[in-house]
């Protein structure tokens, strides 16, 4: 927390985590898909489907979803601009088993049929975690460049990973393993000091036994 | 953030000789590794950006829930009434208070201080004095430092959330920080300054965190007026020479112990209070009619 998190942040109201957090979580989700959103289908959880109409969350994540960050005035309007882009919403309750209480499931899919599940959860103030993405763990903030690389449970995937990241000089600020089983999948979550070049998230894709590389940069655009 | 108790900076300010405003941004430059313009600089976007917040006001803009709204042209029409109570000052910060929280509650583009729940507070009693008294930009965003400051202290000690807290660690803080930031502006001394918001602590203690139907509306929006008008009083306390009996750390540390004992079910959950009141289940069910 900075003085700026004390007098700040600048936020269309009301709810630093029903609606800031909201559009982050929406926000980071679109960073992930890569591309424009053709398809979103957001299902909330807890208290974001029970008081989420008050607190405008769907306007919120949809507006996220459209690249919007929590300060732009445009998010109560949001929906006219899904439509416009051609962005086609679906709503539902989100069947989730012992979930954050802020919670939502966005299921994407991309404007080049790239799909996408995210499972995001608003924790407070306005900060958010991404709890989830496409039925594994995840647990990062979005407040660091981050690599997610999914994987089949195998030795020598993790060396693979941190060697390209020292080679560009990378240092690593929060680094997590998750798997379904031994030999099944498995996934690396990595929060970076710096932004990891595009080509080198790129060739890591390319690499044997690795199923998706997904990264998260806090670059604009 | 590397200030624990209002003490600390106060003996910063004296060790290097600069006032307390500039101990905190002294503070940030370190923290966030910036220049003293960029520190200030950011200061002068969120001053602006209450000030646009405010003169945006809508009064015909109601919330989505329908609780909320309008009530700011309500003030402002009996603001323009003679022979009303209270004084040009007073009238004016509940006014700009209410517009706020009005205008957070109707989702329009706000400055959370400390939270979104009481954005109000503090640009009511600051910019109604930048207006009224004519004081510079720089001079507001030094307040602002005050307050930021004040709330620093708060959040390291004890709490700014009302899911944590309760009440009195959203109005309450907001209010102290506001009470601070004032007194800075009165020239109130560095003494005065933590006197003051200490005072307006002290009347905030124990506050809860009851919502109906868990917005940010009800009792929110007007607990902003209560909490502005609480810090012009608390301070014009210290300016007229009012001490805290209470040590003001010792008193932002009871907040602390006071937030832990307030019960969750008082902690922003609407399981009791005023969120369980027939009046308030009854704008439940109709907006879980709407869901």
């Amino acid at each position: 927390m900075n003085l700026f998190d004390i007098i700040g942040p600048i936020m269309v109201g009301p709810s630093s985590s029903h609606t800031a957090g909201a559009v982050k979580i929406g926000y980071v989700s679109r960073k992930l898909m890569g591309e424009p959103i053709a398809e979103a289908t957001i299902n909330l959880y807890g208290s974001f489907l029970a008081t989420g109409r008050g607190h405008g969350t769907r306007f919120a994540i949809v507006a996220g979803l459209l690249g919007m960050k929590p300060d732009d005035k445009r998010i109560p309007e949001s929906f006219k601009y899904a439509e416009e882009a051609g962005m086609k919403l679906n709503f539902g309750e989100a069947d989730l088993a012992e979930a954050h209480p802020n919670s939502a499931q966005l299921i994407l899919k991309g404007v080049s049929g790239r799909k996408l599940e995210v499972i995001g959860e608003s924790i407070g103030g306005s900060l958010i975690n991404i709890a989830q993405i496409d039925g594994i763990k995840a647990n990062f903030s979005g407040d660091y460049p981050t690599l997610i690389v999914h994987n089949v449970d195998q030795p020598g995937h993790v060396a693979e990973v941190t060697s390209m990241l020292a080679h560009k000089a990378i240092n690593i600020a929060t680094m997590q393993l998750y798997r379904s089983s031994r030999g099944g999948e498995a996934a690396m979550v990595i929060e970076c000091d710096k932004e990891v070049p595009l080509e080198s998230v790129k060739w890591l894709a390319h690499l044997e036994g690795i199923t998706k590389v997904i990264y998260y940069s806090l670059d604009e655009g | 953030m590397s200030f624990a108790k209002l003490t600390d900076i106060i003996k910063q300010a004296e060790e290097r000789n600069v006032s307390f405003w500039e101990v905190v941004m002294l503070d940030d430059m370190k923290e966030r590794n910036v220049s003293r313009e960029e520190s200030f600089n950011e200061m002068l976007v969120m001053l602006r950006a209450m000030r646009t917040a405010d003169e945006e006001y809508d009064p015909t803009l109601r919330s989505a829930s329908g609780l909320a709204g309008g009530d700011g042209e309500k003030l402002h029409q009996y603001r323009m009434k003679e022979n009303r109570l209270i004084g040009d000052y007073l009238v004016e910060v509940m006014e700009k208070a209410i517009k706020m929280g009005e205008s957070n509650a109707c989702m329009k583009r706000i400055v959370a201080a400390p939270t979104a729940g009481s954005c109000g507070v503090i640009p009511a009693v600051l910019l109604t004095y930048e207006e009224q008294k004519e004081v510079s930009e720089e001079k507001i965003a030094q307040a602002l430092y005050v307050a930021a400051g004040i709330g620093e202290v708060i959040a390291a000690t004890a709490c700014i959330a009302g899911a944590g807290g309760g009440c009195q660690a959203e109005i309450g803080s907001a209010s102290a920080m506001a009470a601070g930031a004032l007194t800075y502006l009165e020239g109130g001394n560095n003494e005065e300054i933590v006197h003051a918001a200490a005072l307006s602590l002290k009347n905030m203690l124990g506050l809860t965190c009851d919502p109906v139907a868990g917005l940010v509306e009800v009792p929110c929006i007007k607990r902003n007026v209560s909490g502005a008008v609480n810090a012009v009083v608390s301070s014009q306390m210290a300016i007229a020479g009012i001490r805290s009996a209470i040590e003001p750390d010792e008193v932002i540390d009871s907040m602390r112990r006071i937030g832990k004992q307030i019960p969750e079910c008082l902690r922003e959950t609407s399981r009791e209070g005023l969120a369980i009141t027939p009046s308030a289940i009854a704008v439940t069910k109709r907006l879980q009619g709407q869901k």
